[in-house]
C-alpha cells in the first residue's frame, strides 16, 4: 500500500520517522524556549511595576546583586520578588492542575476553577473566617490550611461522585459540576450569615491577590510543584494514551482507574496549595492548557511543561496588568485574570485549529 | 500463541452478553468472529484482551497469564486528542516507552508506518484526518507493538474496497510471517469467507457455528442467525461467495 487514501504530503519518505520525531522535538523545544525567555522578561518588568518606580535596568541589577542602592534591594527582594515569584509558581501550578484535568476528563472545559475545586477552597476559607474552625496550625495559617484541605474535598467528591456508575469522564465532569454548585451555595449561605467584616475578608479572598505573598509561602508553594512534576511526567505516555480515550487506553495496557486516582491526588495537592495562599484565580488552569495545546499539541511530555509554563506566564502577565490598569491602585489578580481571560479564550476558541479538540 | 476460550461468559450489570462460549485459534491463523450487531463479538475480543471481567476461562499457550504483547484495535476510531500519527502509533509500544524515545521504538514505528503506507501521514494531527485515515493509523498503533496476539474490531469499517482488501491482505501476510494469532471482527461475510482460516459465527452471545469458512457460511446459517436470504456459491478456491438476496423474517 504506497497511497494512502491519496492524502496530500506534508513529509517525504526519505525523511524517515527518527528525522520527523526529532524535528518535532526540536519545534517543541523552541516553543518552551520562547516562553521560558517570555517568563523571565515578564518577571522582570513584574518586579519593576509598582507605586515606586523602578526600570527593569534597576530590577536586573538588583537582581545581580549591583543595585547599590539600598532602598531598591529593598522594593525587589522584600516587597516585589516573592509576589512576582509566587505569581510565577502559582501559575504553573493552576496550569498543570488544568492540563491535567482537561486530560484525564477528556474535556477541553476542565479546569480546577470550572469543576469545583477552587469552589470548595474558597467554601474552606470561608469557613475559617466565619466560624472561626480551631486548628492545630497558626493563626496565619488556618484560612490557608482550610482553603487546602476543602480543595482535596472537592476533589474527593469529583472523583467519587465519578465513579458511582461506570466511572467515565462524562461522569466525573458531571460530578465536578454538581459540586461547584453545592460549594457556591454553601459559600453564599456563609456571605448570608457572615458579619459585615467577615464578609468584607471573604470577599476579597475570593478576589485573589498576590499581594500577601512572603518567601515562605512562596517555598511551600514551590516545594508542591515541584514534587508534583515528576510523578506526572513518569506517567506522561500514559496520559497521552488516555487523551485517545478509556477503552483504547485499557487496551495499550493503562490502568485508567488508578492513574485517574494518582492524577486527581496531584490536581488536589496543585490547586490546593495555589489557591491556598492567594484565594480562587479563574481561568489560568483552563487557558493556559489550550495555549499549550495549540502550540506543542497533546504529547504530555510537551503538554505538561507548557501548560505550566504558559500558566506561569500568564499570571506573571496578569500581575502586571493588576497594577496597572487602575492608577495608583492593584485590583486583585483574580480579577484581572477573568477580565483578561474570558476575551482571550473566546478568541482562541474560534481561532484554533479545528483539530485540536 | 494459542488462545483456548471455554465456557466464557460475559455480563454487563443484569445483561448477559456472552454466554457458554468455546472457541480456539492458534499461531499463523486468522479467526474471524461474525455476528448480528450486539450478538457479543466485541465483547468477545474485549474478553480476549481482559478489558471486561468475564467467567469461563481464556488461556494462551495454556496459561491464564495474558501475554504482554497484545494488538488490539478498538471499534471506536473516533479520538478528540491533538496527537500526530507519529505519536499516535508510539503509544502502539507504550510499555517500553520513556521520555526520550528510543531508536528501537522509532524503527519499529517506521516499519509499521512503511508497511501501511502511512509515512506521508506521520506529521499529521488525528484531528486533520478521515474517518478511514485514522482507521489505518488505530491498525498501525496495534501493529506497532509487535504483537503475539492480534485482535481487530471491525477494522476496515470506514474503509473503501480497495483499502479493505489491501488492510486484510496485510493483516494476513504479517499473521503468517510473524505466526500471530488474530482474531478480527467483521461484518462483511465475503472478506471474512476470503481472508480467514476459520469462522465463528455469534448469535445472542452464544456460539452458533465454528470452523472454516466453507462450512459455516452457508444459506442455513444466513437464514438463522442474520435473517437473509442469500445465495452462497464457492469460488474456484473453494471459498464461499454471498450475494445477499433479501431480509428475510425471522
Amino acid at each position: 500500500m504506497t497511497d494512502v487514501l491519496l492524502a496530500p504530503l506534508s513529509r517525504s519518505r526519505a525523511e524517515g520517522v527518527a528525522a520527523l520525531h526529532g524535528a518535532i522535538a526540536r519545534r517543541r523545544a523552541m516553543v518552551l524556549l520562547a516562553g521560558s525567555l517570555g517568563l523571565v522578561a515578564s518577571l522582570v518588568l513584574d518586579v519593576a511595576t509598582g507605586p515606586a518606580f523602578l526600570s527593569p535596568a534597576d530590577v536586573v541589577r538588583s537582581l545581580a546583586g549591583t543595585a547599590g542602592e539600598r532602598s531598591v534591594d529593598a522594593i525587589v527582594w522584600s516587597i516585589r520578588l516573592p509576589v512576582a515569584f509566587v505569581a510565577l509558581v502559582v501559575g504553573a501550578a493552576l496550569g498543570l492542575s488544568g492540563a491535567i484535568m482537561q486530560t484525564i476528563l477528556n474535556n477541553p472545559l476542565a479546569s480546577s476553577y470550572t469543576l469545583g475545586v477552587s469552589a470548595g477552597a474558597g467554601f474552606g476559607a470561608a469557613l475559617v473566617i466565619v466560624i472561626g474552625v480551631a486548628l492545630p496550625v497558626p493563626e496565619a495559617y488556618a484560612v490557608p490550611v482550610m482553603a487546602f484541605l476543602f480543595a482535596g474535598l472537592a476533589c474527593a467528591g469529583v472523583y467519587a461522585i465519578g465513579q458511582t456508575r461506570d466511572a467515565s469522564p462524562e461522569m466525573l465532569v458531571l460530578g465536578g459540576i454538581a459540586l461547584l454548585f453545592l460549594f457556591q451555595a454553601l459559600l453564599s449561605l456563609l456571605q448570608f450569615v457572615a458579619s459585615p467584616e467577615a464578609l468584607q475578608q471573604i470577599v476579597f479572598w475570593l478576589f485573589g491577590s498576590l499581594q500577601k505573598a512572603t518567601w515562605g509561602k512562596l517555598a511551600i508553594i514551590a516545594l508542591v510543584l515541584v514534587a508534583c512534576v515528576p510523578c506526572l511526567m513518569r506517567d506522561a505516555w500514559r496520559l497521552t494514551a488516555l487523551k485517545l480515550g478509556d477503552e483504547r487506553a485499557r487496551g495499550l495496557g493503562v490502568d485508567v482507574r488508578r492513574l485517574r486516582l494518582r492524577c486527581f491526588g496531584l490536581v488536589s495537592a496543585l490547586t490546593g496549595v495555589a489557591v491556598a495562599f492567594v484565594g480562587t484565580i479563574g481561568f489560568v488552569g483552563l487557558v493556559a492548557p489550550h495555549v499549550a495545546r495549540m502550540l506543542v499539541g497533546e504529547d504530555q511530555r510537551s503538554f505538561l511543561p507548557a501548560s505550566a509554563l504558559f500558566g506561569a506566564l500568564l499570571l506573571s502577565l496578569a500581575s502586571i496588568a493588576s497594577k496597572t490598569v487602575l492608577p495608583g491602585a492593584i485590583v486583585p489578580i483574580g480579577i484581572v485574570t477573568s477580565l483578561v481571560g474570558v476575551p482571550f479564550f473566546v478568541w482562541l476558541t474560534v481561532s484554533c485549529r479545528r483539530a485540536f479538540w | 500463541m494459542k488462545v483456548a476460550i471455554s465456557q466464557l461468559a460475559v455480563r454487563y450489570g443484569a445483561t448477559q452478553v456472552i454466554d457458554g462460549l468455546d472457541l480456539s485459534a492458534g499461531p499463523g491463523e486468522i479467526l474471524a468472529v461474525l455476528g448480528p450487531n450486539g450478538s457479543g463479538k466485541s465483547s468477545l475480543v474485549k474478553a480476549v484482551a481482559g478489558l471486561v471481567p468475564y467467567a469461563g476461562s481464556i488461556t494462551f499457550d495454556g496459561e491464564a497469564r495474558r501475554p504482554g504483547r497484545i494488538g488490539y484495535m478498538p471499534q471506536d476510531i473516533g479520538a478528540r486528542a491533538a496527537l500526530t500519527v507519529l505519536e499516535t502509533v508510539l503509544l502502539g509500544r507504550l510499555g517500553r516507552l520513556g521520555l526520550r524515545v528510543g531508536e528501537a521504538d522509532l524503527a519499529a514505528v517506521d516499519a509499521v508506518l512503511s508497511e501501511l503506507g502511512l509515512h506521508r501521514l506521520a506529521a499529521r494531527y488525528l484531528g486533520e484526518l478521515s474517518g478511514g485515515q485514522r482507521q489505518l493509523v488505530f491498525l498501525a498503533q496495534a501493529l506497532a507493538a509487535e504483537p503475539r496476539l492480534l485482535m481487530l474490531d471491525e477494522p476496515i469499517s470506514a474503509l473503501d474496497v480497495r483499502h479493505q482488501l489491501e488492510v486484510l491482505e496485510i493483516v494476513r501476510r504479517l499473521t503468517i510471517a510473524r505466526r500471530l494469532t488474530t482474531l478480527v471482527v467483521l461484518h462483511d461475510l465475503n472478506m471474512a469467507a476470503r481472508f480467514a482460516d476459520a469462522v465463528a459465527v455469534i448469535c445472542n452471545g452464544r456460539l452458533a457455528r465454528f470452523g472454516a469458512p466453507a462450512d459455516v457460511i452457508d444459506e442455513r446459517m444466513l437464514a438463522q442467525v442474520f435473517g437473509v436470504e442469500a445465495s452462497v456459491a464457492l469460488a474456484g478456491d473453494g471459498r464461499p461467495n454471498v450475494t445477499p438476496l433479501r431480509a428475510s423474517r425471522r
